[in-house]
This record gives C-alpha cells, structure tokens and sequence, in this order.
C-alpha cells in the first residue's frame, strides 16, 4: 500500500491536532486563499516584528501565524507545520523555507529534502508523487507568502 | 461502418454486462499497485468501446478531408459522412436533422445560446424573441453545474438581466413552490438540468416546460447526464434547446450537441462566425448560412461526430430503456448498501425515484480528498470536490463531496468493491473500528 508513504503518522499527527489555529491579534495582513477544485479554503494571517531601528523588510521577524480552515488532512496539516517552521524565523528565512518546499512538492516523489531546513515538512515528500494533492499541500504556504507580500507592501520600505 | 453484437436481443432483458466490458479495453487494465480498475466516474466521462475508437480511426484511413469544402472525392466522402452522423444523432434524441448543431462540448452548446441572446440584444427588431435586458429574468436552478450557470450570469452581467433560481430542498429535489412567481412574463429563459451530476435527481422537465410556455420564455434544458443514461426524446420534453456532450455517451472529446427547434435556429443569430457559417461576403458585411451551418464556424470536427454517431449506434443495440434499468438497479443497490454504512451520509435523494446513476456522499472525519486517496489506492476510480457544482454544495452545506457513478459496464461487484474501500478509509483514519 503506498499510502502509508503519503499519509504518515507525522501528517495525521497535525491532521488530528494542530498547531497555533484560530486567528489572533495583532496581525499586519491577512490573506483568503480557496482551492478551487475543491472548495477547501484557509484564512492565515501573520505578525511581523521589525529588526531594530528599521520598516518592515525581510529582516523581519515572523512573530505569529494564525489561521483558520476547512480541507483535507493535507492542506490542514501542511498548514500546522507551517506555523512551527516559520513563527519565529525571519522573513528571509521563512522565504528560504517556502522555496524548499515548493521544490519538494513538485519534485514528483524524487525529492531529497532538506531535514535542517523543513523538519516536519520533509513527511509530505509523499504527497509529491499525487500531482492532484500538490495544491492540498501548498494551499496554507501561497497564504502566508501573500500575507507576508501584502504587509511588507502596507508598511515596508 | 462498426459491428455492434447482439446484447442478448436488444430492448430486452437485463444486460450481459460481461460481454458489453470486454468491448472496453481500459476495464481490463490494472492501477496503482497492480489492481484492478473500478471505473465509478463516468459521470465525468465515460469509457469508449472499441466500435467508437474504430469508427474515428477509419474515417482518418479512408475518409480524410475538410468537409463542406472542396469537390473532390475524399471532400465528398467525408461531408457525407459528417451529415450522415447528423442524422443519426438527431435521431438518437428524436430530433430533426436540421436541428442538430455541432459544438466542442456542452458547455460551448449553452454558450452559443447565451452568446447569441447576447448578440441579439444589438440586432434589429426581428431577434427581438431573442433579446434580453435590464427587466428581463433568466431563470435557473441551485443544483445547476457551472456550465449551466456562469454563462446565464454572464449574460445577465452583459445585459442587464436579473438572474433568478429554483431552491433546492434538503432532500436534493428542486422546490417548485413559488413556481408560478419565479417564472413570470419577465422571464426570458429558463435554463435547467435534466439530471443533477451530484445529487442525480432527475428533474420535473414537464412541470417546468408548461410554466415557461405560459409565460413565453425559451427552456434550455442541459441533458448531459440524462442523454448518456437514458432514452431522451426532444419532442416528447418539449424543450425549446438541449445541450449534451458526446464524451459522456461513450463517444469521443472535443463534440457535443446543440438541438434546437428548427423555428428557433432560424431566427437566432450566430454565436461565433468566420468560415462556412455564411451566405454572402463583402468587404463591408456578410449575411448568414442556414442553421445548423450558421453555428458552425471554421472546419468542423468530422472524425469525432462519425465516432459520437458510432457511439449512437452502440447504445441504440444495447437499447436505452435497458441501460437506464441497469443502472436503476445499481443506484438502488449502492443506495441501500452505502446507506448502510456507519457514518455515511448520502448527498441527494436516498429513494432510488426520479434518480439516476449518480451517487454522492460524505464520510464523517473523512475529507473527501483523502477519501478518494485511499480509494483510489484500492483501484476504486471516483469523483471528488464540488464536481463543478459549487453553489449546490455550499447550499447542502457541504464542503466537498465523493460522487460514483454508474454506466452500462458497471456492476454491483463494483458497488461492493466502494463499499469495502470506504470502510478500509474509516480504518486507515481511525474515525470507525
């Protein structure tokens, strides 16, 4: 059965209790983002606390991410592991993290992912063979990548 | 031009499901991990039979050309050919030959129809049946697919219109009750499903047709998932326009069927134009071919309407009333034996009455994405999402849904075979024992 490769226990862990859900205050940008093959959808916000003496750049802190959502194991977990990856990374870091596993995610079951730089994240390695799912799994992190665009667009530099 | 075998006396008798699957040849491959397929998404589309595959191959080994051009012989052939499939498409649904317009699918059929209300609204006086406008109403209904549903939204947004629906009720049927309010002499069209692709309720085609005909408005009726499973009669429906694709009916991509009453296709205007859908062209203006050709722009899709023509011929020697009783007796099965499992919830009409071959569901704690996941692990090939009906789902307030449906090679086997991955789901998620 492949699905245990898909599926696994660190997956259905965050699947069943996730991390940092609900939405808090303070945030400086909120963003809606819809699967629209399924109608799953996820509203993530995110907290940017700026380096020393500066405007919003990527320098800043990611303080909070908070969200709420409908949707699959995939997009419900992917978005848990999210929160524990990025809050409390800079937001270059945090781009950096994105872009790994956007690569992961599209490289079709063949990825070696990088342990130090995802974490919980290289179990979705999986999901990469399901062309279908990538979505699923991307659908929490376009949020984020948009909400943080968005606040760096309100009150960077 | 395709041999088609004798299904145990067509019109008769339950099928012989075994010899219908060996014509095709996809039911016999395995996937994933070597399993065998359980094709339950022909709601989506349907599988092809070898006599269709053959009947586009030959008209591409023998019969080869542009049709409606040139005077050669291969020019020839192949117009008859295209024509010839007309006719038996037309007959197919009880239609007229000159009523039957050629499109890329369903969703182009409906287009032309709204495009050409739209194109209309700019024409002279005599399109004025046609012409809709601030004031006007487009009726539809809450369980409509998309493609029976943006179009009219884009056409009210073009116009002026003011679209309206039909509810659905908690049971999955449409609630006619205010009827003779929603369809009033404002009402242009009344554009509906013959069947619901979710929920496989067949709807009151004749409650509906007398209130539009009351008050004058066009019915369009969207027959994609009625034309495929059961016998369909345009003039017994009395419906002014019916759309169908032909992938659905075991034929190939890329067709599908506008019928409309010949008086009606007479006077609408073309919705795109160009190539062969002329009488005269000047540098300053052009008038119009007759219909069908005046819907048709450009080289049309010959191969693929010889092949929809095949696919005809296929389901009239099986015999409709037969394929609608088989499958009437897989929903009934499947309904009494997914009704059976704990924490199912089935999405639609749970009575096997005015319903067809299309079963939707949810699986308490379950999304259906990851249930298609494990079914489709265990060769289990279903539908999942709001299947192009997202209004109706967040009406039944569902997010998403897992749908199976049946065609005339399925068999109960395959409903067992979706029971027992469900439960195989529930356990794998830890939501059932």
């Amino acid at each position: 059965m492949q699905l245990d490769a898909m599926y696994q226990e660190i997956i259905l862990d965050h699947y069943r209790n996730p991390h940092h859900k609900g939405l808090r205050e303070p945030h400086n940008a909120e963003a809606h983002h819809i699967n629209p093959t399924c109608g799953d959808e996820v509203t993530l916000r995110v907290a940017l606390t700026s380096a020393e003496g500066s405007l919003l750049d990527d320098r800043a802190v990611v303080s909070d991410v908070s969200y709420e959502g409908m949707g699959c194991s995939i997009s419900q977990a992917s978005t848990s592991v999210l929160t524990d990856l990025l809050i409390g990374r800079t937001v270059a870091e945090g781009m950096r993290t994105l872009e790994a596993f956007t690569e992961l995610m599209h490289s079709k079951g063949k990825g070696e992912p990088d342990e130090e730089v995802l974490e919980d994240a290289v179990a979705f390695a999986g999901v990469s063979k399901y062309p279908a799912r990538i979505k699923c799994a991307l659908l929490g992190w376009m949020a984020w990548k948009d909400a943080v665009s968005q606040s760096l667009e309100k009150e960077g530099v | 031009m395709t041999t088609v075998r004798e299904f145990g006396g067509a019109g008769s008798g339950p099928l012989d499901v075994a010899a219908i699957r060996e014509d095709f040849p996809i039911l016999s491959r395995t996937v994933r991990d070597g399993r065998p397929l359980v094709y339950l998404d022909s709601g989506a589309t349907s599988q092809k039979p070898r006599q269709v595959l053959d009947a586009e191959r030959e008209f591409y080994e023998r019969h080869n050309a542009a049709v409606h051009r040139g005077a050669h012989q291969l020019a020839e052939e192949a117009t008859d050919a295209y024509e010839a499939a007309r006719e038996t498409i037309a007959r197919f649904i009880g239609g007229d030959v000159g009523e039957v317009v050629f499109t890329k699918n369903a969703t182009e059929a409906i287009n032309l129809v709204s495009y050409a209300m739209g194109n209309a609204a700019t024409a002279d006086e005599g399109l004025r049946r046609f012409q809709v406008g601030p004031g006007d109403e487009i009726v539809v209904t809450e369980m409509e697919h998309h493609a029976n549903l943006v179009p009219w939204q884009e056409l009210c947004r073009r116009t002026g219109a003011t679209l309206r629906w039909f509810p659905v009720t908690a049971q999955g049927r449409l609630d006619l009750s205010d009827i003779d309010e929603l369809v009033n002499e404002r009402t242009k069209v009344v554009a509906f499903a013959h069947q619901s692709n979710v929920l496989g309720t067949v709807n009151p085609v004749a409650d509906i047709v007398a209130r539009a005909r009351e008050v004058g408005a066009l019915t369009v009726l969207d027959a994609c998932q009625s034309v495929p499973h059961m016998p369909v009669d345009v003039v017994a429906l009395g419906v002014d326009f019916l759309a169908f694709s032909g992938h659905k009916m075991l034929g190939p991509n890329g067709i599908g069927v506008l019928w409309g009453r010949r008086e009606l296709l007479e006077a609408m205007p073309p919705f795109i134009t160009g190539g062969s859908m002329i009488g005269v062209v000047h540098m300053e203006y052009s008038t119009w071919a007759e219909p069908p050709q005046r819907f048709e722009a450009g080289v049309p899709m010959a191969p693929q309407a010889v092949a929809l023509a095949a696919a005809c011929d296929y389901l009239s020697a099986v015999g409709m009333e037969r394929i609608a009783d088989h499958e009437h007796t897989l929903v009934e099965y499947a309904l009494k034996e997914l009704d059976a499992v704990e924490g199912l919830r089935i999405v639609g009409p749970t009575e096997a009455v005015d319903r067809g071959g299309a079963v939707s569901f949810e699986v308490e704690g379950i999304h259906p994405h990851d249930l298609g996941q494990v079914l489709d692990d265990r060769g289990v090939e279903v539908r999942v999402g709001h299947h192009c009906a997202w209004p109706l789902h967040r009406k039944l307030g569902v997010i998403a849904s897992t749908r199976a449906s049946f065609y005339l090679y399925n068999t109960t086997e395959d409903v067992d075979a979706l029971v027992s991955a469900v439960k195989v789901a529930q356990e794998f998620f830890g939501t059932r024992g």
